[in-house]
């Protein structure tokens, strides 16, 4: 109810907004709704949102995987850690930018490169999340595993998987927002589709309905995502917590 | 079948990087069906001493020699029950061969059966260490290890659980090894009493008790204890 009151309020906002700054910069719900309905008709709103997805899912679920055994890693040998510091360290501090001009320059304008450029910027955050997460796993636990022989399958699984699970939660919710925001930009580089390529071409047309078309759109899925997958997602995994009264 | 423990030396160094003995001559043998009892005064090493019995810390002068492919059954000071488990889940995970009626049984003993499926989270201190009881009795041990089971317990539930503990004992043949520095506990519970000095420990004196546990009777007991606190263990 809440959430609907909220939605209403943004509509509201942006009515206002553009009766008073005109349609030609900031064009009302409606024209916005028709710019959707017409793309959604030709079927390209949803190719478009399907390739831009399909990007996300892939980088993300790479990074994810590479980014948590290498975090694990780190946390655990000290001696990883130091070999792979320095590159943590410039990794975490390159602009999505220049990762993504680059591995178009060397891999060219293919999929693999927008893929692997996605993954490259979201990589070194979920590494260090998860070599915290590693740090921070209870010795004692370790030991009682180890005096009653677990064997290592049982120990990864119900000793240590669910003390790192809140990191790779939050490992991967702050890794998703960051590959929302960077998929479009590697389109908009160098992809022939997904909604950054079609935002691209609206600003270059000025076509302020069709990007604003887009930019709902893809809004709208994250936040069904978000609230369908994410979400409950992390309310299992912390579902043996004793809830506040 | 037999543990033979001949621990010469244990040291460690703090973060300062100083040389902290921490045991020194521990030399004594178990057999199985026997109690040993660990006794004595706070920080003495006990916990570092079941460590290295427990194969946890190999890092030490000296030798313990187990039987091959001996099961070990572990409570520690604390539960050391996994959080994100159910209490059930923590049991069957330690001891996955464990049998329906045999859980019930154990449950029923520890009086646990009520909290099967509840989180550590949701026990007090007193039931958690019951189920890592009830973790350490289930896989069937050949050699259980006690770390102060009954500490900071009132007296009412450390008697109750001391009664429970004596009845598990008694149902298998195995070597158990006791820390406590609770006299009374000793005394009930154990078949051979190591008193260890303070740091770095050594033991001061073996007390054997000959009456089979079950039969003592509260005037044996009290003869024992004052008997035993006649000892000058501080000047031997």
């Amino acid at each position: 109810m809440l959430r609907l009151v909220s939605f209403a309020l943004f509509i509201a906002t942006w009515w206002i907004a553009s009766l008073l700054i005109g349609d030609a910069k900031l064009p009302a719900p409606p024209i916005v709704l028709s710019a959707m309905i017409t793309e959604a008709k030709s079927g390209a709103l949803f190719l478009n949102l399907g390739a831009t997805l399909a990007r996300v899912a892939l980088a993300f679920t790479l990074a994810m995987a590479l980014g948590s055994a290498i975090g694990y890693l780190m946390g655990r040998s000290g001696l990883a850690n130091r070999l792979g510091d320095p590159w943590l360290i410039l990794l975490l501090n390159l602009p999505a930018l220049v990762v993504i001009v680059l591995a178009y320059i060397w891999a060219g304008l293919t999929e693999v490169a927008a893929i692997a450029a996605i993954a490259i910027n979201k990589l070194p955050t979920a590494v260090v999340t998860l070599r915290e997460g590693a740090r921070a796993l209870d010795p004692a636990l370790d030991e009682m595993a180890t005096a009653f022989a677990f064997p290592p399958g049982r120990t990864f699984r119900h000793v240590i998987l669910p003390q790192l699970a809140p990191y790779i939660a939050a490992a991967a919710r702050s890794g998703l927002s960051l590959v929302w925001k960077i998929v479009l930009v590697a389109e908009l580089l160098g992809r022939p589709n997904g909604v950054g390529f079609e935002i691209g071409v609206a600003f270059q047309l000025f076509d302020i309905p069709l990007l604003l078309a887009y930019s709902l759109s893809f809004a709208a899925v994250v936040l069904v995502i978000e609230t369908l997958l994410v979400q409950p997602f992390e309310t299992r995994l912390s579902r043996w917590r004793l809830r506040a009264a | 079948m037999q543990l033979e423990v001949g621990i010469t030396g244990k040291s460690f160094a703090s973060a300062s990087g100083k040389r902290h003995d921490v045991l020194a001559n521990i030399t004594f043998t178990l057999n199985a069906g026997e109690v040993g009892v660990l006794f004595g005064p706070s920080g003495c090493g006990k916990s570092t001493l079941l460590k290295i019995l427990a194969g946890l810390d190999q890092n030490y002068q000296g030798h313990v020699a187990r039987p091959a492919n001996v099961r070990l059954g572990m409570v520690f000071q604390e539960p050391r029950l996994l959080p994100w488990r159910s209490v059930e889940e923590n049991v069957r995970l330690a001891a996955p061969d464990v049998g329906d009626a045999g859980l019930a049984a154990l449950f029923e003993v520890l009086e646990l059966s009520a909290h099967r499926h509840h989180f550590p989270g949701e026990l007090s201190l007193g039931l958690a260490r019951r189920v890592a009881l009830a973790r350490a009795f289930a896989i069937e041990p050949d050699v259980l290890i006690l770390d102060e089971p009954l500490a900071s317990l009132d007296n009412a539930l450390a008697g109750r659980l001391r009664d429970q503990i004596a009845t598990l004992v008694a149902s298998r043949k195995m070597m158990t090894l006791l820390v406590t520095h609770d006299l009374d506990d000793a005394v009930r519970l154990g078949d051979r009493l190591f008193f260890l000095s303070a740091r770095p420990a050594r033991i001061l004196h073996v007390e054997t008790i000959a009456a089979p546990r079950a039969e003592r009777n509260e005037q044996e007991i009290t003869a024992i204890k004052a008997r035993l606190s006649q000892l000058d263990l501080a000047n031997m």
